[in-house]
């Protein structure tokens, strides 16, 4: 199940917040989706990313995805692991499996994204 | 569950791609094939007919024994690949691919209808197909079989009854591993998935078939070659019987075409640099500035060999194991190196 306390986009990506900073991950919709996940694409620490804007490619053994960031910000972590180790996002997508640390630019960006709740009822149809 | 077809097909189980083909490498996969077109060809015309079509020399073929050929048309296109079964003097069994089923029956009905003596079923809806494939397989299908099933060798056929379902026991497969190919009666298949499940089997579906067929330097047809290609540039020359006696329809176009040699051909590449190689994608050689020289037929990831693999139309020049080229991966340019086919082999 999704946990109640991320905040969810239409693109599958997640958004933990804490402070000034949001951990951002794909969903375990999307994990599922793709399959096993062998390469993960990600942009260097101290990229800006705008909300909603590519920031990655993620690709299992059945396909390839862009990635989408649900915020916007300065991105000042990434998730070195998880290219090393990209079945991470399968196996651990609420922890270990995130891929980014941005530093957001404007909070009210939040209220845009849908809470469990949500994304559940999206991911049902 | 996909489309495929117009069957209804798991492209994985929960296990997963890699893992379902971990299995198969390992130890014994399943894979519920039912959705294969299977036509019966019966009657004293039936092999003197099947010798127009197939690539093949199916008289020369003893009953019980198999042969891996194409379906081509009056051009030298390839219409399908197919198995044929000769399961008696005066009966052969068709495999075909699900998703040609129809363009085959086309090519093929109005001919069969025209021939003296040939009766031709599709008993596809009748009996299902289980291939059983793996280093455990035929292990694991002769434990279920009262040792019946290891009597039958390689590309051969015979009626075995496991566990407890009469079936006709193909030792063939899409894999490259030993194995079998299951057809019992259709209403009873899944009672025999059952069983095989519980003997120790790992239940796999259609994405890790692709992944271990194309580690095995197998064709898919549709992908890696299709109506438009010829199987001398496909790399098939070799399931091509040009001196067999009697009439066979393409036999005149095949011959022009193997006078020569085809501008390209296909030829397998592992990747160098780091991407997947996906249908479609344009091979280059030099920069993907420059034009494309070939296409990407096939790839995938493979666990097996840990690598990036594929296969693709090249011209002969650069067909050569151990020649670089690059594609163009969603508009980056990935190098990549010509190898030899297959990838993978057990045998």
């Amino acid at each position: 199940m999704n946990p109640t306390d991320l905040k969810y986009s239409k693109e599958h990506e997640w958004a933990r917040v804490d402070g000034n900073t949001v951990v951002v991950g794909i969903t375990q919709f999307a994990a599922d989706q793709l399959g096993d996940v062998v390469y993960v694409d990600l942009p260097a620490a101290g990229t800006d990313i705008a909300q909603f804007g590519k920031f990655g490619e993620i690709e299992s053994v059945k396909t390839v995805s862009d990635l989408f960031s649900p915020v916007g910000g300065k991105i000042i972590e990434v998730n070195d692991a998880v290219k090393d180790s990209p079945e991470k996002v399968n196996e651990d997508t609420y922890g270990n499996g995130w891929l980014l640390k941005i530093e957001i630019t404007d909070s009210a960006q939040l209220d845009t994204l849908m809470d469990a709740a949500g994304y559940e009822s999206l991911t049902a149809e | 569950m996909v489309p495929f077809g117009g069957w209804d097909m798991p492209v994985q189980y929960p296990a997963g791609i890699i893992s379902e083909s971990r299995s198969v490498r390992n130890n014994c996969g399943i894979f519920d094939v039912s959705h294969m077109g299977r036509i019966e060809f019966t009657g004293p015309g039936a092999v003197p007919f099947l010798d127009t079509i197939l690539s093949a020399h199916v008289a020369a073929l003893k009953p019980g024994r198999s042969k891996y050929h194409m379906i081509c048309n009056e051009q030298g296109g390839i219409i399908d690949d197919a198995i044929v079964y000769r399961l008696d003097v005066e009966k052969c069994l068709l495999v075909v691919n699900a998703g040609n089923a129809e363009a085959d029956m086309a090519w093929i009905k109005p001919k069969a209808d025209a021939h003296d003596g040939v009766d031709m079923r599709v008993v596809t809806d009748e009996i299902g197909m289980i291939a059983v494939q793996g280093p455990k397989a035929i292990e694991i299908v002769d434990s279920l079989s009262e040792g019946t099933a290891s009597s039958i060798r390689r590309f051969r056929i015979g009626d075995i009854t496991v566990a407890g379902v009469p079936c006709q026991a193909a030792r063939t497969g899409y894999t490259g591993e030993d194995g079998f190919e299951l057809m019992p009666p259709a209403d009873r298949l899944e009672e025999l998935w059952q069983a095989l499940k519980e003997a120790g089997c790992d239940e796999c579906g259609l994405g890790s078939r692709d992944v271990l067929r194309l580690e095995a330097g197998l064709m898919l047809h549709g992908s890696d070659m299709t109506v438009d290609n010829n199987p001398y540039e496909a790399g098939l020359a070799w399931t091509i019987k040009l001196d067999k006696p009697g009439y066979y329809i393409p036999g005149e176009a095949l011959r022009k075409i193997a006078a020569s040699e085809t501008e390209k051909v296909i030829a397998g590449f592992r990747m160098t640099g780091r991407a997947i190689p996906r249908h479609g994608m344009s091979i280059h050689d030099g920069s993907a500035g420059q034009d494309a020289v070939g296409v990407v037929t096939s790839g995938t990831h493979s666990q097996t060999l840990d690598a990036d693999i594929g296969m693709g139309y090249v011209p002969r020049r650069l067909a050569e194991s151990g020649t670089p080229i690059e594609l163009d991966v969603r508009g980056r340019s990935v190098t990549a190196e010509i190898v030899e086919l297959p990838f993978y082999k057990r045998f």
